[in-house]
This record gives C-alpha cells, structure tokens and sequence, in this order.
C-alpha cells in the first residue's frame, strides 16, 4: 500500500519536472517580476540580505507549489471547490471567535506559523462562484445573480468585520469579476451599479473612524501631517522627484531617510518609483498588463465554463492590486493595505499568488485543442 | 442537471470571449491612467517634488500636553507640573548609535533603563523625531554637557514638564505616581496620542484616570538645518491639555489620619455614606512618590523593598485581613432581614458554645458568659455566643448571599486599579478552593468574622458606609470632578446608587444602629473609652482578629500588650453623626493589641479632625450636651485592656494560616 503511494508520489514529482505544464510567456512574466521584486526590495531594505533572502525563499516555495498544482486538473480542482470555499469561511468564523492580531484581528496562531485566512478566500471565492454558475445557463438571471451576491457577501463581510477593508474589497473584486465575465446582461450591470452608488452613503456610515479619516485625509491630506496625511504626501514626493528617468537604483531618498513609511510593504511601489523613473513605472506597469493579458488569452483558451470564469477572475482580479497599490502611491485612492504583487515584501501574498498562477497554469493545461 | 441540457456551450464561450475583451480593454484603460497619473507627478510637477525632497526639511514635531493637575476636595494642589530639562537624541543625525552612547555616558552618566526605553523608543519613533535618553537632568550635568554638545551632533539639551508631589508621602498611595515611559508601555499606549511624552501613570488616581489626565498632543511644522537642530517654527498648533482632577478626599484629614498611626503598619479608609465619595484613604508605611517620577535608584528602591513593613503596599486597598467581631452588626442585620431574629430576641451566653451534637467548643467573649443578651446587647459587648447561634440558625448559604449585598468577597468599584477581592465565606468559594466540603463549624466562627472570611479595610469601610447610609449603595469614589484648563469650572462626576437598598426594614436598621451606638456609650460597650466629649452621636464596633491559631497555652496566660500585639490585627469601624450619618469610617492596625483600645483612638482623631473640617458643627444631628464633670468619664489608657474587652476568637485549627 505505502509502496504503491510511494511509486506514484515520485512518478507525479518526475512528471512535474520532466513536463511541467506551464505557460511559458506567463511563466517568464512572473519571472520577471519576482526579480524586479528581489531587486527592489534590496534597494528599499536599505541593503539588507536576510529580507532579500527570506523573500526568495518564499517565491522558491510559491513556485513549488506552483508547480504542483498546475498537475491538479481544473476538473478535479472544481470537484473540490464547495469543500476549499466552505473550510476558508469556516476559518474566517474560527478567527473572528479566536484570531489575534493587532488592532484588527485577522491572524489565527497555528503554533510555528502565523496564518492570515482571508488570504485564502482571494482563490476559493472566484473558484466558488465560477463552480456555481459552470452548470448553470449563461448569461444568469437575477435568481443566480442573487446566489452569487450571498456567496460573495458572507466572507467578504466577515472579512470587512475584522476590519480588514482592504482585503475585503479584492475578495469581493474576485468574486464579481467571474460573474461580469459569465455574461451578465449590461442593463442588470447598469442596475447593480446604480444600486451600489446609492448605497454608499449607508456604507459609510458603517465604516470605522480611521477608515473615513483615511478617506477624508486623500481629499486634504495636509490637515494630517501627524498621521496618514503624512504618508500621502510623502509618497508623491518620492514619486515626482523620480522624474522621468529616476535617481537610480539605490539612490531613493525618500525612504532612506525615512520620510516614505512602510517602504518595503505597501509603499515599496514608491521607492520603485524614485529610482527608476516613469521610464521603470511604465515598463513595470506594461508587465503586468502583459500578465493580466495572458491570463485572460488562457481564459479564453480554457475547456469549460469553470476553467473560462476562474482564470478570468484571477487574471482580472491581479489587476485589482496593482490598480489599488498603485493609486494609493500616485495619491488617487486612500490609504489601503493592499500590497503591489510580487514585489510588496510579505509572504503570505505573494506564495497565495503564486498558488492561484497554479491554478492558471492548470487550466492552461487542459486548454481546448485547436482542430 | 437538467438545466445543462440548455446550455449553449458554443454561444458562452463567444459571450465569454466578448466579455474578456471587454474586460482587459477597461483595465488597459485604467491602467493608463494610472500611468497618466504617474506621468502628471514625474514629469509636470517633477521639480515641485524634487525641490520639496531636497528642502525636505521641514518636519511635524509634536508638543505633548500638559498633564491635568491633581486637587484636594478644597483645592489643595496634590500633583504639580514643573520645569525640568532632559537629554534628547534625533536618531537621523547620529551615525554610529552605540558609539555615541558609549561618548555621551562618559559626559552625563546612563543607566540601563534609560538604555533600554531609549532602545525601545529608536524603533517606534520615525528616524527624524527626537528621542528621550535621560531625564531630569541636574545643572551639572547640563553644564558638563553643554561643554561638550560640539561633540555630539543630534543630542540636545530639552526643556519639558516633570510631575511633583507637594505633599509626598500622605498620597503616596491615592494620587499614586508617574513614571518613565518604558519598553512595556510603548507596546501599550496609542503612538500618536503619546508622540513627545515622556511619562506616563503607574499607579493610584495618576493610573486610573490617565485618559483623563493626559491630553491630546499638538505639533508645529519646523525648519531644521542640515544637522537636524530647528531654525525656526514655521506653525504651531497647541496641545489641548488634559483634564484636572478633584478629588474627594480632604488633604487636611487625610494627613491627620496618617499621622495618628504614628508609623505603625496599618491602614484607615473614611467613606461618606451619603455618596460613597472617600474622604480619607490611608496606608502606613508610605513613600515618597517623588523618588519614582524621574526614575528611582536602586538604593532608595532596594530600601523600599527591604523594609519589613512594605511601605509600598497599599493595606487599604490591596490588603486582606479577617475582619472579625466587626462584621457582627451586619451579621446581626442579616438575622433581622431574613426574618431568623428579632431585636428582642435573647440568648443564653455561658462562655462555651456547641454545635448540637459535637463536642469541640466555641469560646465566648467572657469566661463564663454574658448571661441572656438581646441583638443590641450582643453588639455592645460582642457577645459571640449569639452570633455563633445566629449563623447556624440562618445557615452559610443565607448568611453569604446576604453579606455579598455589601461588597465582600469581590471588589468593591472603587476608581483604582489592582483592588484584592477578599474573601466571603460560602460554599461555593470553598468548593472552588479545597476538596473538603462545608462543616457546620465554619458557618459558626463565620458568625464572628474569622475563618475564611478576608475583607480590605476598604472593603470594610464600604460596608459600613453603606450600613450607615440606611444600605444604599454607592461605590467608593475619590476623583468628584474634573476640570478643562484653569479657569472652567468644576464639572462633577456623578456617581448615582450602585442599586436599591439592600435593608428592607426600616426598624432592622435602627436596632443595629441602637447597637453599634451601645458600643460607644452603653455601660459595657466595648469602646466606650471613645465617647467622651464627641459633640455628636457616634456608633461603631471593634474587632480583634488572631493572625494564629493558638498552638500553646501561652495565649491564655500571656497578658503581656507586645505579644498580643504580634498575634492580633486591631479593627476598630464607627460612623457619625448616628442619627443622620455623614461619614464612616474603618480602621485597621497590623499589629494591634486590641480593636477597641488600639484602633479606637485612631478612629476618633479621624472623627475629631472631620468634624472641626466641617466646622465644628453638622446640619441635620441632634447635638449632645456639653460634658460636665459627673457625666465626664476619664478616656481608659489606650494600651491598657481590660478584663470586658472582647476576647478574640481562634480560627479553627486547620493550619498555621494567618
């Protein structure tokens, strides 16, 4: 018995390495980004080798897992898809009753490892609804449409419950995302929209002080030079001294003096934008679009509605983080922890991505064959 | 799966391709404006931005508030701010950091602790905002630093507020202290609200209240040269200051207090029954609080720590003692309410009690008995007898619930942290603490206050209070109002009832009152040495609770006041005016020979000093006739017992537990 699993684990592992189904132009996309990422936060961790180190590893273990997954095919992968959703919602209640973390809770102790769950849902929630609309007829009605919402709403509400509004919103962004691509009519779009905007004001009243503060200190960042307001202007500084061509690498110094906060987190995006100029902002910018473009290639590309609707949220809801992060450095969007991907330091972000191009590279995989 | 036989595989897959298209053309969209966005910075406002990270030289610093100040009831400065000078560092300029410290402890010498909160602070606070290395500076060491400050770069000398205490040692253990800012509180405490301050509260009101005391921080935009020192103060915006406290106590008797327990271990706490507000809350041994503001040494801390008599332990409200024969009134009370007694109800003393049916005996206040006594007898001379029957009449259970009415056995709410709970005799504590189940026998020694039973003296003094004030409930209180800035005006704090009456007689109260008046001047009262020339009714009962179990014979033979005095805690509780009570008050002394003799006297200096605070004269109190010299009877020396002071009564032998 044992001998058999033992044969088949290592005829798998042969498998992964003597063919590995991976997209080559994602694959050296991907490449690409984590070095810029490595070289990047070299600079910004003003030369410090352990967190350089530290974050190869993780993209060392990203891509094994990568790799392995992209062996799972999206059949099996759908099969699983209500159990993955319904742990990662489960997990999300096992937090809000036991997590820690501080200020907001969002962090549950697994003993060696610090584990963020709503990191999870950022994959089963485009997973989950792609499962619930493959065997239904497209384009959905309001009785799907409403299914949806209620799967998208109750993680993303108890995610926006720890508070973690950043996260909330890309789970979210997922989840919509494979229903706007499952056809959904444009006047029920239109509707939703409308609907939405009339909510706002009622959001906001939900919303925690130091998130209205944030919101409120975008429109006039110098009335909070102690707090947020701080980090707004700061950042533009450190992205319009960059000018064109940049100072170079290593010679931010916005963030090495200390003036840029978070500069290896959420902010890094700045320092990028320091040393390397529009020039590097564009370049780094037209890189991920290529990706996200690829992604969506594979999407069409893909066999079935599932594999169609996951890889198209995936690849729609990358887009999401660059815009977000981006917006935040260039002074658009208000202060929102969400990290630039592949480059922002942080493990937890950048292995789950790497999990979810797997995925990508699955469904790649088992593409439809051209007669 | 009926509905997949509908589906157009064909046709959602066209419409999917439609979609995506669309998608990734809205995001190529965004994305470019995103650039644009980008652009707009880099290029267009590229020089404002170089120029202004160049000129990047102008900085928020933040002003912390000054800390409310703290008043007596009648506005006695208790803690004071005052100037003071102390070392700060701006990381951003320095270097090499332990080489500079290691220069700089050589010019004005560092301890560890300033080390170590310094090393905290560098990793909170942004490179360029200054850290404190050292406070309070002395001249010399300003001078000697002033010689040298070329040397270093980064490290100034800083003008800031330090926190005083006029009258030290009385309030060492209400007002309490601040103390430095510590690797643990910087943890703690909210980062913007605590930019630019120094100290924070450690303990008494300076704890409790901190939110109240510390303000809101302020900041001005400054403009500093390229070594990091300020050029000058482009805008300001002022610090709200934090809020003064009044307290409720009067400082005049509280030091009164103090000084009438001429250093023995003990403590006294004074509550007005009418509104809970504490009037006077002692401990003795105290400190000086002044030693720990700026960091004490370890010398005077070690002479702290090292003294046997604790002084930085607060008896009143963090010790635990056996509250013994004072607990009786309540326990008379109890037996009243439950409808077990009536006042005229009597009781056979003969000097031995016994469970039916057992042989161990209970032992009576007198050797042979105080004969047949009613409840208010009972008080006046502490007859145990009757309590011992009273409490296994009612049982544990009715006798607990009842006495939990007054706070015992949990905190009683007063506005201070680290408040002991104590210890109320019932099942359920001992269920939770011991394997053995409840005896009969501790229900009867439950009667007289010992046992398990523990109580604080403010505890104690609650009780009492709220016996006093017809069993209305207030929770102790010492801050009465506070004040924004100077010139506003007091703002109250209320402090409604913590619930409705816990006496539903009206007649049970004036039995026990009658009672504890007994105590006082009934002709075997056990403090009747306090009566003489009180202008005003008073009512009260000693205690007298054994640390020990007796082991020896040496108990019955030794009359000797210093080894009484080793193996007693003395109690004595009392309140005034007994027909309309204004205050109440319970002292405790560690080693007292007897309640009534050691702790009496306290009490009625207590009583004295209130009453002359008031004037001398109280509304709503029927005033005594001025002594003459028939009524007039001589105090009794307080070191001397006499043969009808009460006899304390032996927890049962279960351990040398004190």
């Amino acid at each position: 018995m044992i001998e058999v699993l033992y044969v088949r684990g290592r005829r798998f592992l042969r498998r992964i390495m003597t063919r590995p189904r991976i997209d080559l132009p994602l694959a050296t996309g991907l490449l690409l980004l984590a070095f810029i990422g490595l070289v990047t936060l070299y600079s910004a961790g003003d030369g410090n080798l352990a967190l350089v180190g530290g974050q190869a590893g993780r993209f060392v273990l990203g891509g094994a897992l990568l790799l392995l997954i992209s062996r799972i095919p999206p059949q099996v992968l759908r099969s699983w898809t209500p159990w993955l959703y319904a742990g990662s919602t489960a997990l999300l209640v096992v937090v809000a009753v036991l997590g820690e973390g501080r200020g907001s809770i969002r962090w549950l102790d697994l003993g060696v490892m610090r584990f963020q769950p709503s990191e999870l849902l950022k994959l089963t929630m485009p997973m989950m609804v792609a499962w619930y609309l493959h065997p239904r007829r497209l384009p959905p009605g309001w009785g799907d449409i409403a299914m949806v919402g209620l799967l998208i709403a109750i993680p993303a509400g108890l995610i926006a419950e720890q508070p973690d509004l950043g996260t909330a919103l890309l789970v979210t962004a997922a989840g919509t995302f494979a229903l706007f691509l499952s056809g959904m009519a444009w006047w029920r779009i239109g509707v939703l929209l409308a609907a939405v905007g009339g909510m706002i004001p009622v959001a906001w009243h939900f919303l925690h002080q130091y998130q209205r503060d944030r919101v409120l200190t975008l429109l006039n960042p110098e009335s909070d030079p102690l707090g947020n307001g701080w980090h707004i202007i700061q950042s533009q500084i450190a992205v319009g001294s960059g000018g064109i061509f940049g100072k170079g690498w290593q010679h931010s110094t916005q963030s090495r003096l200390d003036f840029l906060p978070e500069h290896t987190t959420d902010f890094i995006f700045a320092v990028f934008s320091e040393e390397f100029g529009l020039v590097g902002v564009i370049a780094l910018i037209t890189l991920y679009a290529f990706i996200i473009g690829r992604c969506l290639w594979i999407a069409m590309e893909a066999r079935e509605t599932y594999s169609r609707l996951l890889a198209g949220a995936i690849g729609m809801s990358f887009f999401v983080y660059v815009f977000v992060n981006g917006g935040m450095i260039a002074g658009m969007l208000p202060v929102v922890g969400v990290p630039l991907p592949l480059i922002s330091y942080g493990g937890t972000s950048a292995v789950s991505l790497l999990v979810a191009f797997g995925v990508l590279m699955s469904i790649h995989a088992n593409r439809k064959r051209h007669a | 799966m009926k509905r997949r036989s509908i589906k157009d595989a064909r046709g959602e897959g066209a419409l999917f391709r439609r979609r995506a298209l669309v998608g990734f053309a809205l995001i190529v969209v965004s994305l470019g404006l995103l650039m644009a966005r980008f652009a707009y910075l880099q290029v267009v406002r590229h020089d404002e931005f170089v120029t202004r990270s160049q000129n990047n030289r102008v900085k928020p610093r933040a002003i912390p508030p000054a800390r409310g100040l703290i008043y007596d009831r009648n506005g006695v400065l208790l803690a004071d701010n005052v100037p003071a000078f102390r070392l700060e560092v701006v990381p951003e300029q320095v270097k090499d950091m332990p080489a500079l410290l290691a220069q700089l402890g050589r010019v004005v010498p560092l301890d560890h602790d300033d080390l170590d909160a310094f090393a905290k602070q560098l990793k909170q606070n942004r490179r360029f905002e200054s850290v404190p290395l050292k406070m309070h500076l002395t001249e010399d060491e300003i001078d000697r630093f002033a010689v040298n400050r070329w040397r270093f770069p980064g490290v100034d000398v800083v003008p800031y507020l330090t926190r005083r205490y006029p009258l030290g040692e009385a309030f060492a253990h209400v007002v309490g202290y601040v103390g430095r800012i510590d690797a643990d509180d910087v943890d703690r405490l909210d980062p913007v609200r605590y930019k630019g301050t120094s100290h924070v509260g450690r303990s008494g009101v300076e704890r409790s209240y901190e939110n109240t005391l510390h303000g809101q921080p302020g900041y001005e935009l400054v403009e500093v040269n390229a070594d990091g020192r300020t050029q000058r103060v482009l805008e300001t915006h002022a610090p709200t200051p934090g809020s003064n406290l009044y307290l409720s106590i009067d400082s005049r008797l509280q030091r009164a207090a103090e000084a009438a327990f001429e250093g023995r271990p003990g403590a006294a706490v004074a509550i007005d029954p009418r509104n809970g507000q504490v009037l006077a809350m002692v401990s003795v041994p105290t400190f000086d609080p002044n030693l720990f503001v700026n960091g004490i040494s370890q010398v005077d801390y070690n002479a702290l720590t090292h003294n046997p008599d604790k002084p930085l332990y607060n008896r009143a409200l963090r010790g635990v003692y056996p509250p013994g024969s004072t607990v009786k009134p309540l326990v008379g009370l109890a037996g009243l309410e439950t409808g077990f007694r009536k006042p005229q109800d009597t009781v056979f003393s003969n000097g031995v009690f016994y469970i039916p049916g057992q042989s161990r005996g209970y032992r009576d206040d007198v050797r042979g008995g105080s004969g047949r006594v009613n409840l208010m007898q009972a008080i006046e001379q502490s007859v145990n007898t009757y309590f011992y029957k009273l409490a296994l009449d009612m049982g544990i259970d009715r006798l607990s619930s009842y006495m939990a009415k007054f706070s015992f056995g949990r905190p009683t709410g007063i506005d201070l942290i680290g408040e002991a709970s104590g210890v109320l005799p019932s099942r359920a504590w001992k269920a939770a603490h011991s394997r053995e189940p409840w005896y009969p026998g501790e229900t009867v020694i439950a009667g007289i206050g010992q046992g398990y039973w523990a109580v604080t003296p403010l505890q104690l003094a609650h009780a009492i209070a709220t016996f006093a004030g017809h069993g209305i409930p207030y929770e102790p209180r010492l801050v009465m109002a506070t004040q924004q800035g100077m010139d506003a005006p007091r703002k109250p704090l209320p402090n409604p009832p913590s619930g409705p009456s816990v006496i539903a007689n009206p007649a049970d109260w004036d039995a026990v009152n009658q009672g504890m008046q007994m105590v006082i001047y009934g002709a075997k009262g056990t403090g009747r040495a306090l009566s003489a020339g009180f202008p005003y009714l008073m009512a009260g009962k000693s205690g007298t609770a054994e640390r020990f179990s007796r082991t020896t014979s040496a108990y019955d033979t030794n009359r000797n006041t210093a080894y009484l005095a080793s193996r007693h805690r003395a109690w004595f509780v009392a309140y005034a005016p007994a027909d309309n009570p204004q205050i109440a008050v319970a002292v405790l002394l560690e080693s007292g020979a007897w309640g009534a003799s050691a702790s009496g006297p306290i009490v009625r200096k207590i009583l004295d000093v209130w009453l002359a605070e008031q004037g001398g004269v109280l509304a709503g109190a029927t005033r005594l006739p001025a002594p003459t010299a028939a009524t007039a009877r001589p105090p009794l020396p307080a070191t001397t017992p006499t043969d009808d002071e009460e006899d304390p009564v032996a927890p049962l032998p279960q351990g040398d537990t004190p």
